[in-house]
């Protein structure tokens, strides 16, 4: 599902956003120091970033955390080959669970990777993510599914996108 | 390419690799409560208001400054590696997509360091499959993914599957702490 390009952007949204797109500073009032840089006022600063956020243009303001180094030591994409009539109740399955980060569907390469459906799932250790897999397995009737499980083994860059040049 | 990719991990790696010591040595993890509780609340959003800190920092029951260092010391060691927006790509007019790489294991850390010095890259992880190799690209445009994923096969000498999303079920990055 290809979703369009929001037409309200206007070049001083495009403009805020490349601005924080790199992180807020870490300051009292961020949202003062933003506008001084761009020569806009603070209460405009406030504004737009709430309406690009009401828009869902910003998926949230927060914060991204290395899980690796906060205890969840092991994490594993899980990928499945779902009929097509069934991606729809079976992603929102996978998609209820806790330890499920991210659930989507994308597309296939065959004959090679035949694989439709993807969830991220994170545990402690190796056997915590494999009994999740288990439990997904079993409850949300995946046993007749092909499915495999990718651990990963290192990471090697984790940075934020970057969409806009500033 | 033959149909049917036997189920073999790969052994680029040793065990020590992935070793969570390695890690947190680097990044030097050692979170107290309060550390915890500013993680758990901030994943949550933070607010879009005149005195961010100052809001988070009542609910936390912090003074702001305090609030400020924490999380200037979180992101310093690199506990944190964003504290800002996180964007939707497509309404942001940008391209967006997963693709994967099967790399000989001899090959890895060349073609490693080649995909990584693209600045499209956003992340890069090695996964135990025969598929090794996924990375995350995000573009300024939709049509700048064809165009990086055709400079990586060119510079690598390795096919890319590039495997966009086509529908979203959940989107929940949180972490309890």
């Amino acid at each position: 599902m290809v979703s369009h390009v929001d037409s309200a952007l206007d070049a001083t949204d495009r403009r805020l956003i490349a601005a924080i797109q790199g992180g807020l500073p870490l300051v009292a009032e961020p949202y003062r120091e933003i506008g001084d840089a761009i020569g806009m006022p603070e209460q405009d600063v406030i504004a737009r970033i709430s309406a690009l956020r009401d828009r869902g243009v910003i998926k949230r303001m927060g914060v991204v955390v290395r899980h690796h180094e906060l205890g969840y030591h092991a994490n594993a994409m899980v990928v499945w080959d779902v009929p097509d009539d069934k991606v729809q109740p079976l992603g929102e399955c996978i998609g209820n669970y806790e330890f499920v980060t991210l659930c989507y569907r994308r597309r296939r390469y065959l004959p090679e990777w035949p694989y439709n459906l993807y969830c991220m799932i994170h545990g402690s250790d190796r056997n915590a993510v494999l009994d999740h897999v288990a439990q997904l397995v079993d409850e949300c009737r995946l046993a007749a599914t092909p499915h495999e499980v990718l651990f990963s083994r290192r990471r090697f860059k984790q940075n934020g996108a970057r969409y806009l040049r500033g | 390419m033959s149909a049917g990719w036997p189920q073999r991990p790969t052994k680029c790696f040793s065990a020590a690799d992935v070793s969570s010591k390695t890690a947190r040595a680097i990044y030097g993890a050692d979170v107290d409560t309060l550390d915890r509780q500013i993680l758990n609340r901030l994943q949550d959003g933070f607010p879009i208001v005149e005195h961010p800190f100052a809001a988070v920092a009542a609910e936390l029951g912090v003074d702001e400054s305090t609030l400020i260092e924490r999380v200037r010391q979180l992101r310093e060691d690199g506990t944190l590696t964003r504290f800002g927006p996180l964007y939707h790509a497509e309404r942001l007019g940008g391209g967006l997509t997963l693709a994967a790489m099967e790399i000989a294991p001899d090959d890895f850390e060349r073609v490693n360091e080649q995909v990584n010095a693209f600045p499209e890259v956003a992340h890069n992880y090695a996964r135990d499959h025969r598929l090794n190799m996924w990375f995350v690209l995000a573009t300024e445009s939709p049509q700048r993914i064809d165009e990086v994923i055709s400079d990586i096969e060119q510079v690598t000498g390795y096919r890319v599957y590039n495997m966009p999303k086509q529908q979203e079920f959940f989107v929940g990055l949180k972490f309890e702490v």
